[in-house]
């Protein structure tokens, strides 16, 4: 990790309403770091990730995201980040290689690159003898490894990922972070959500939402000091049980 | 007679891929909390399909609260409360009209069963009105939940009741579960989080369509063939690493805050190789999780 930051709001808000659902919420993160956003359902969690990538512009307060500002260069935004979630899925009736091929087009990666690049992905992934099989013959746990490599295919500066592994195998759930810390070996800034509290162990540093404020922000480590805790769990359950709000 | 029996099931949907479950057989005690744990994929749904009559078997046979899954559907069929994966109930009718109308469905009131939901419905009262579709994700769970138990059922199936839903939400929700049974309601429940395998009194570990254990989480945990350590460095990723290729490491699985590894030798302890490793580290002897056991199993 170097000290350039990646993302960095200032009292970031965003109203429905009366409703605010992500209230002045301040942090940076930096370049090549893990970065685990955390919260409680209904916390405000997806509303600051849509804002962060360009999906929803803020109600008030400042961010940038890979140097670019959230309210004006929204476009910049999206070629410079890629995203995955449990729920996002490749194209199933594409084979492996076509689905590669589609997103980095999407993405502009030069088309001379994609083949060397998307064969040597494979190879690594341990997929390239499927690589004309259809996506949706593929076990869930290579879809989920696939789908992050397509996420970042294209280099991008961040990755979100949301909730990446739910409903993963626990063997194949490792396998899927050790695609992440070489991700961030590379330089790649990852900003993940999980409700796998083990794996908030695996993250750099760790934000903990709670009622659309971030109440807790520091490295596992501290965090669980700071809460007298033996565990993440512990950690999780002390914030998110004073909560008011209880929703998605 | 609220138990569940299956025999030598087995289902397949598609002759070029391997089956979604085969030979699978279990029993399920009157009033027992039972769990089947695995991921995606594993085929908990089929199984939870084929015990609800919705989907018939290839092989095999299958009973719920004495009623055969093929003969006797139509009995079946008034005795479980099903609660999918997915949310089943009408989006656009209120909490009370879903309420009302699956109770009117199995011929009975909201009034009468009132007692058995009474506790999770009251946090659902003030929202009676909002349409199902309007509603947060918990409290979607709630209703659903009610509406699965209002024809007083007498065996209860939840397909991942708790997927998606935050570590607070979760807890709350096996609490809920606790009061039903004793309510004396034979309770199925899948989950593909491991740490909930502990709060069931059975469980059943599936895996890519096969059971691979059925007992007790104590009883699998105290099976677990070798002796397991917790050990952490520094630097947990280079720990990994160096433990992945340290030849005295049988396995090494990453654990949150610690790695847990097995030694290739029994008699060994992490002491034996401290020195060769470059970090200093930590170490103790622990007991194996649920997924200790389920990650032994799927590489045995």
């Amino acid at each position: 990790m170097t000290g350039e930051v990646a993302i960095s709001t200032d009292k970031l808000t965003k109203r429905f309403g009366d409703f605010v659902a992500a209230n002045e919420i301040t942090f940076d993160v930096k370049k090549g770091e893990i970065f685990g956003f955390l919260g409680a359902n209904g916390a405000g969690k997806t509303t600051a990730m849509r804002m962060l990538c360009g999906l929803s512009i803020p109600s008030s307060g400042q961010a940038t995201v890979a140097g670019f500002d959230v309210y004006r260069q929204t476009e910049e935004i999206k070629k410079n980040i890629g995203y995955m979630s449990q729920k996002f899925s490749l194209y199933e009736d594409l084979t492996v290689w076509e689905n590669i091929r589609f997103f980095a087009g999407i993405y502009g990666v030069p088309r001379s690159e994609i083949a060397p690049r998307a064969k040597e992905k494979l190879r690594q992934l341990g997929l390239y003898h499927q690589r004309n099989q259809l996506v949706a013959s593929l076990p869930l746990g290579w879809k989920q490894k696939l789908s992050f490599s397509v996420a970042v295919f294209h280099q991008p500066e961040i990755v979100f990922l949301d909730e990446p592994t739910g409903g993963v195998d626990p063997v194949t759930r490792r396998q899927f972070w050790d695609l992440i810390y070489e991700a961030s070996d590379q330089g790649i800034t990852i900003f993940v959500t999980t409700h796998y509290m083990d794996e908030a162990e695996y993250c750099h540093r760790i934000s903990m939402m709670v009622d659309g404020y971030i109440k807790a922000l520091d490295t596992p480590t501290a965090l669980k000091q700071n809460y007298g805790a033996e565990s993440m769990d512990e950690v999780f359950f002390e914030l998110a049980r004073g909560a008011q709000r209880k929703g998605d | 007679m609220n138990n569940v029996s299956l025999e030598s099931i087995a289902k397949s949907f598609d002759a070029s891929k391997p089956p979604a479950v085969k030979d699978v057989s279990f029993e399920v005690s009157d009033g027992e909390l039972f769990g089947l744990i695995g991921p995606d994929g594993a085929g908990k749904t089929t199984l939870f399909r084929i015990l609800t009559t919705l989907l018939l078997a290839d092989e095999g046979k299958a009973k719920v609260a004495g009623c055969d899954v093929v003969k006797d559907y139509k009995q079946i069929r008034k005795e479980v409360g099903y609660m999918p994966g997915k949310f089943s109930l009408y989006q656009d009718l209120s909490v009370e009209e879903n309420l009302n109308f699956f109770a009117t469905l199995f011929g009975t009131t909201v009034m009468e069963n009132y007692d058995l939901i009474k506790d999770i419905y009251v946090q659902l009262e003030p929202f009676k009105t909002r349409r199902a579709g309007k509603l947060s994700g918990g409290m979607k769970q709630k209703l659903a939940l009610c509406c699965a138990l209002i024809h007083r059922p007498k065996v209860l199936f939840l397909d991942e009741p708790t997927t998606g839903v935050d570590a607070v939400s979760r807890w709350e929700f096996w609490e809920m579960l606790k009061r039903l049974k004793t309510e004396g309601i034979t309770i199925l429940v899948s989950t593909p989080y491991m740490d909930e395998a502990s709060l069931c009194e059975k469980i059943a570990l599936i895996q890519e369509g096969r059971i691979m254990s059925i007992d007790t989480p104590m009883a699998i945990t105290a099976a677990f063939p070798k002796e397991l350590f917790a050990i952490k460095a520094e630097n947990m990723s280079q720990l990994l690493n160096s433990l992945r290729d340290n030849e005295l490491v049988q396995s090494v699985n990453a654990f949150g805050e610690y790695h847990h590894i097995t030694l290739v030798k029994d008699s060994g302890t992490p002491d034996a190789f401290t020195d060769r490793l470059p970090m200093a580290i930590e170490w103790k002897t622990i007991e194996p999780t649920i997924e200790d056991c389920f990650i032994h199993m799927m590489s045995a």
